[in-house]
């Protein structure tokens, strides 16, 4: 057996006469977290339609597990869960009915279907509302029970579009860390998302589409690197201090500090990772400059796309 | 070799058959649970059989006998095909919300969820007619054919109703949006139900719209409902219109069922 899960090559699409994709390539090693990361309308929902069997792609070919996604998609429906941008489960049946219908679909004996339902309930954290009917469940439980039905069968690649979308920080947080644990199990994971830090913090290899082609490939690091790196922002009390804080940062030889005299604002790239945030803390209270607020963050997608594309995501 | 594929045909239906069950179970418990709908499919057909009863009844000339009589199989017949309309709307609203993109990612039968849903419609359906018999014999309803033409009558309705679900599922398949389902739905039965003989005999119709509700499958289909109910027509007129609603039913079948699985397969 390969250790490559997944193989897309020069896949192609079209909607009339708009291209949604473009020709894209990419293999997925098996046991990882691969991303496909872009904004709104860049092709991945339609990437992973054709991978999924839910759309044939006009050109190229896409193996799941050996299986040509055309000409065996009824192997690959059998090696292959989904969950969706919305919760595909069915509102009027209870969390129960709904895992036990999918595993019936999947020819499992009702005691399986049951037994593996309940299995699935404890593990998501869903026992307790196992029997109401979906139309008391929040969103959030409502996401965890559509990712769920996505593997009641245990498949090998999951794949999962815009698994987070319209969730609160909590149950995203919930979230990644079930796709976390399925990957330590050895699932192969496909995901889709329109945010750097959830490919960030779940994939291990990301690919970035744009207007239906692939535009850049790597590890988070590599893809960070090329991206432009983190930012400490620091605001200071006082503006009379601005001279103090700056030189004290300049010292520390890390990246170029930029002032923001309208906001009592320094900011500085973090060029040679996080080891520098201490220091900088350390500098800034020997020069005796008093810190109002301070903070790091990642560079925004649009950043990202605007070092990588010279164009702003059209959203 | 021929062994083998007999075999796996064998197998095939097998497992068409467990997930269309599979189906039915599920469109079941959403009739238990949102008995509404079950009310929503029952209230028109009542209020139609009340309006043309007592408002509209005592104007129009049907021959010899109560209007009532002559009215209820033809209110049965537009029941069921007016029940057809849900089968598009449900599966448009499946569509709409991504379970069917959950099913077809499943390995799964192709046509289970079609069938699955025609059939759980046609069961709600015997439980409708059921109910406007018993509010029919409540204001003077009388059967009067024998109880062998009563149930044929009744097979007939159901299967005519479950005939009409694969063109409302056609309808659904092809539909965006439930709002989109639920327009189109009305448009075709509307003329099929109205132009014809449900309410008013045919003769009373201008020649060219008598031309259009007599080849009309609702007119033929009411005409062998009303026939076996009644009695009192000759057995090779009555066995004349079962054979024309059963060619019917099978004629809309063999062009709809495919469509819309075909439908179901690309849809996208």
């Amino acid at each position: 057996m390969s250790d490559t899960a997944i193989v897309v090559r020069d896949l192609k699409k079209s909607f009339g006469s708009v291209q949604a994709v473009r020709g894209v390539s990419f293999d997925v090693q098996r046991g990882t977290v691969f991303g496909l990361l872009g904004p709104n309308g860049a092709g991945k929902t339609t990437v992973i339609r054709m991978l999924t069997t839910l759309m044939q792609p006009d050109e190229g070919t896409a193996k799941i597990e050996g299986y040509d996604v055309i000409k065996d998609a009824h192997a690959v429906r059998t090696v292959i869960g989904l969950a969706g941008q919305y919760a595909a489960v069915d509102e009027t049946l209870t969390g129960r009915e709904n895992l036990v219908m999918v595993g019936r679909l999947y020819h499992m004996g009702i005691k399986a279907a049951t037994a593996r339902a309940d299995e699935l309930l404890w593990e998501f954290g869903l026992e307790d509302a196992g029997d109401r009917t979906l139309q008391t469940y929040s969103g959030g439980m409502r996401r965890r029970l559509d990712l769920a039905a996505s593997l009641v069968n245990r498949p090998s690649v999951l794949f999962l579009d815009e698994p987070t979308t319209g969730l609160d920080p909590q149950s995203r947080i919930a979230l990644w860390k079930i796709i976390h644990d399925l990957v330590s199990r050895g699932t192969t994971v496909l995901l889709t998302t329109q945010y750097l830090d959830e490919a960030d913090y779940l994939a291990n290899h990301i690919v970035i589409i744009d207007q239906g082609r692939v535009i850049e490939s790597g590890t988070p690091e590599e893809l960070k690197a090329r991206v432009g790196n983190d930012v400490l922002e620091v605001r200071i009390k006082n503006i009379s201090q601005i001279n103090a804080a700056t030189s004290a940062l300049r010292s520390l030889g890390a990246g170029n500090v930029r002032v923001d005299l309208m906001l009592n604002q320094l900011s500085m790239p973090l060029e040679n990772g996080m080891g520098v945030v201490p220091k900088a803390i350390r500098a800034l209270d020997i020069a005796h400059v008093e810190i109002d607020d301070l903070t790091l963050r990642h560079p925004t997608l649009d950043e990202a796309f605007l070092s990588l594309t010279g164009h702003s995501p059209r959203i | 070799m021929m062994h083998k594929i007999h075999k796996a045909l064998g197998d095939r239906f097998v497992w068409l058959v467990a997930d269309a069950l599979t189906m039915v179970e599920r469109n079941m418990i959403r009739y238990v649970r949102l008995p509404q709908l079950l009310v929503f499919s029952t209230i028109q057909p009542v209020m139609f059989l009340l309006l043309f009863t007592y408002v509209f009844g005592g104007a129009i000339q049907t021959g010899s006998g109560e209007y009532i009589n002559y009215l209820l199989p033809g209110i049965l017949v537009q029941t069921a095909v007016f029940g057809a309309i849900t089968t598009g709307i449900g599966l448009a609203e499946d569509l709409a919300k991504g379970l069917i993109d959950r099913f077809r990612s499943l390995p799964m039968a192709r046509s289970a969820v079609l069938a699955g849903r025609t059939i759980a419609d046609m069961m709600r359906n015997i439980f409708v007619v059921l109910l406007m018999l018993a509010v029919g014999y409540l204001i003077g309803f009388r059967l009067e054919g024998t109880l062998s033409d009563s149930i044929t009558a009744f097979m007939l309705l159901l299967l005519f109703g479950f005939a009409f679900s694969w063109v409302s599922a056609t309808i659904g398949m092809l539909s965006k949006n439930v709002e989109t389902a639920q327009v189109l739905g009305f448009i075709w039965v509307f003329p099929l139900v109205f132009a014809s003989a449900v309410f008013v005999p045919v003769e009373s119709m201008p020649t060219w719209l008598r031309t259009f509700a007599e080849i009309n499958p609702v007119t033929v289909t009411v005409d062998a409902v009303r026939a076996l109910a009644l009695g009192g027509v000759p057995d090779e007129t009555t066995s004349r219109y079962v054979w024309a609603t059963l060619a019917y039913i099978v004629g809309i079948l063999a062009v709809f069922m495919p469509l819309a699985v075909r439908l179901y397969r690309r849809s996208v």
